[in-house]
């Protein structure tokens, strides 16, 4: 009698704890889980958003696989990702770097390092729509870039950054790296300032200088913050859409898709609802793929 | 346990609040993209409340792409409004008819002896009609109301043209480009549009398609019975090679959105700009003082008449599982009465769908009016293009214009889309 009275309270706990779990579970399930097996479920299918669906079993995914414009634009946000690695996250080093020392005005250079970050893509896209602007009007540039180029001497330089192919998608990763700069100089200045004091004298009296503090220091006790800033540009930069689309429109013809522009290209401008959820569910899986291997990278860091 | 229960009636209600109400009520919801004309729209809800006591709730959703999105999938989800908009090609809003989620207008329209559907502009009708035979299967009726109707055309900034000397607009493509030449003497950049936005690249193309070629051929290359290998369709698109070699066009104008290019337009940065005719309200808010006229983009052949685009510029369909359908058919009725249609074009500088309405609209807009009687539009040809061929004939315009290929090359990228698409049967 005793034991059913304990199974039954432990029934009840376990029930109770269910009925509080259940609210999440049940959002969970209807906006992540619902919907991620339905775009599965819906790249098999030929679709147009209303009307009838027609299960085409893998036909989706095969023509996704021939899909140059698909590769292409893989490619682009490969590049952007490149550039955020490198440039973005070198500034944002360098600038933590910089922040970290006792320097006057701190404070103020990192909320002005941080006001990018805060900025709307679409506020960001339109400031520097108004910087490249290309246009002279009056024989006076609109846009800024090219003003300054041409008053300090370098009319040779003046250029149309966005509507030219060979530079169009470099000048798109680098205002998402200006735009992007800031999360990784606050994580990284946050890493910066954990770093034991002591470890920096320690180096000073056996004779290192600042290179080799650096490299020997800094750096070592900085990977596995450096990791976490890697993984959140990777993630970042591949899914760039926003900026894309307030900057260049529908794109200068292919040269600036992304997987993102046309997974919504796919939906809205060709109504290719099943062709989008392939697009999806390859993109997903990449990006996946990509945050599993940087995983392991950053365990084995941790490791050694 | 107590906790257990107000936790299960909570989400009880949660759920229950996103269900569609299903009871005949005195209220209608109406669904709208247009920020310019919600103000008008929320007026005309609390008027008609008082004429008649039903209450009428405008929710706005912009911009139109988010909003197209937000119908498509309540459509899925069966909790469609009272009133919406369909923003997409007829073959999209077929599918929605055939899926019973518009009400077939065409017995209220012809009541009357058809004083409803006569009083509104034909063209702005055919957007939402569907002639017997249709390609896409769906029972022959008029299943939308246009509350205005849009064309596209050129403007043109008559302080500019003036300041080159030049002093009516062009007629023809010789005198356009002439002027275009003489306006680059004096310093202004000649043309400009938001061809950013790939419809109004493609609008501006078929515009001298139908002009170079006539209809039929058009239709027929739709069909696959004539390539875009034919040198028509070359000489179509030597047009933009032809404004690029003559640096006629705006540096950008392949990533500008029409937002930019309406702006430039206004700011007189350009002499001319390729537009619809909201452009009026736009162009008031930017620049009162601008002083241009309009004009149909100057053609350049004399063997088929030149075709603009135009047709209805909002329409609204009622939803066919409204318990309120018949409240909502009336104030649609309501809406394109002259009275309200002439203080939405008021105050929205937009053309109305009620020609009566014509009488009293500013001069601009009249201007904009006259181009009706040649418009065409995708909604209502026979036969439309597949989507992914528009798309590659699209970018293939914007390769031309920034000099990245020829049109012979463009015409042979087109015909391979076309070819791989009519193999799939579409």
């Amino acid at each position: 009698m005793n034991s059913k009275v304990k199974a039954a309270a432990v029934v009840k706990d376990n029930l109770q704890n269910f009925f509080f779990v259940l609210p999440a579970f049940v959002i969970f399930c209807i906006f992540y889980i619902y919907p991620f097996l339905n775009m599965i479920f819906l790249s098999f299918q030929e679709w147009r958003g209303i009307g009838p669906m027609h299960f085409i079993g893998l036909q989706n995914y095969k023509e996704l696989m021939g899909d140059h414009l698909w590769w292409d634009s893989m490619a682009h946000s490969g590049y952007i990702t490149l550039i955020a690695l490198t440039f973005q996250n070198a500034l944002a080093f360098a600038l933590a770097l910089a922040c970290d020392r006792e320097i006057r005005l701190k404070r103020f250079y990192r909320v002005v390092f941080f006001i990018p970050p805060v900025l709307s893509e679409v506020v960001v896209g339109l400031i520097w729509n108004w910087i490249l602007n290309p246009q002279l009007q009056n024989g006076q540039h609109i846009g800024l870039l090219n003003h300054l180029l041409f008053i300090s001497g370098f009319p040779q330089m003046v250029h149309n950054w966005l509507g030219d192919p060979q530079t169009a998608l470099t000048t798109i990763a680098i205002v998402h790296s200006w735009k992007g700069f800031g999360w990784g100089f606050i994580m990284l200045l946050a890493g910066l300032q954990t770093i034991d004091k002591q470890l920096y004298e320690a180096a000073r009296v056996d004779g290192a200088n600042a290179w080799r503090t650096f490299t020997n220091v800094t750096i070592p006790m900085m990977l596995p913050v450096i990791l976490v800033v890697m993984i959140l540009t990777i993630l970042g930069s591949m899914q760039v859409f926003v900026l894309i689309l307030s900057m260049v429109n529908e794109g200068l013809v292919n040269h600036t898709d992304v997987p993102v522009t046309r997974i919504w290209s796919s939906m809205s401008s060709t109504n290719r609802f099943g062709y989008a959820c392939a697009e999806a569910v390859i993109f997903g899986g990449i990006l996946v793929g990509i945050s599993f291997i940087t995983k392991r990278l950053s365990d084995r860091v941790k490791q050694a | 346990m107590p906790k257990v229960l107000t936790l299960s009636c909570l989400m009880l209600i949660v759920l229950a609040g996103c269900s569609q109400p299903s009871k005949p009520s005195n209220k209608i919801l109406l669904w709208h993209w247009m920020t310019d004309r919600n103000d008008t729209f929320q007026k005309f809800a609390q008027q008609y409340q008082k004429e008649t006591g039903i209450e009428v709730t405008v929710q706005l959703f912009a911009p139109s792409d988010s909003y197209s999105q937000k119908v498509i999938a309540a459509a899925q989800a069966n909790v469609l409004p009272d009133i919406y908009g369909i923003l997409d090609k007829k073959s999209i809003v077929a599918d929605f008819i055939k899926a019973g989620l518009v009400t077939d207008l065409t017995d209220d329209m012809h009541a009357n002896t058809g004083a409803w559907a006569n009083s509104l502009f034909d063209k702005a009708l055919a957007d939402k009609r569907f002639e017997t035979g249709n390609i896409y299967g769906v029972k022959p009726g008029i299943y939308g109301v246009p509350i205005d109707v849009t064309n596209e055309q050129m403007l043109y900034n008559k302080k500019l043209l003036a300041k080159a000397g030049i002093s009516t607009p062009p007629k023809t493509y010789e005198e356009f480009i002439k002027d275009a030449q003489a306006l680059k003497r004096v310093g202004i950049t000649p043309f400009v549009s938001g061809w950013g936005e790939l419809w109004l690249l493609d609008c501006f193309a078929f515009n001298y398609a139908f002009n170079m070629m006539g209809e039929e051929k058009v239709f027929a290359t739709f069909r696959g019975q004539v390539k875009y290998t034919d040198a028509d369709w070359i000489k179509v698109l030597s047009v933009f090679a032809d404004l690029r070699d003559k640096g006629v066009m705006m540096d950008g104008i392949v990533t500008k959105g029409n937002k930019y290019a309406e702006q430039d337009f206004a700011l007189e940065r350009a002499a001319f700009a390729f537009n619809g005719s909201w452009c009026v309200n736009v162009y008031h808010d930017m620049n009162p003082n601008l002083e241009y006229g309009v004009m149909p983009p100057p053609a350049i052949s004399t063997a088929y008449p030149l075709k603009i685009w135009g047709s209805a510029g909002a329409t609204f369909v009622v939803n066919a599982s409204s318990p309120n359908k018949d409240k909502a058919i009336a104030f649609l009725k309501w809406l394109t009465e002259k009275g309200q249609q002439v203080v939405l074009s008021q105050e929205t500088n937009n053309l109305p769908s009620n020609k009566e309405a014509l009488l009293v609209i500013s001069p601009i807009l009249g201007e904009f009016a006259k181009g009706m009687d040649q418009s065409t539009h995708p909604s209502i040809w026979p036969v439309n293009e597949d989507p992914l061929v528009s798309e590659a004939f699209d970018r293939g315009i914007q390769a031309i214009i920034i000099g990245e290929k020829t049109p012979q090359q463009v015409v042979e990228d087109v015909q391979s889309v076309k070819d791989r698409q009519m193999a799939k049967g579409h």
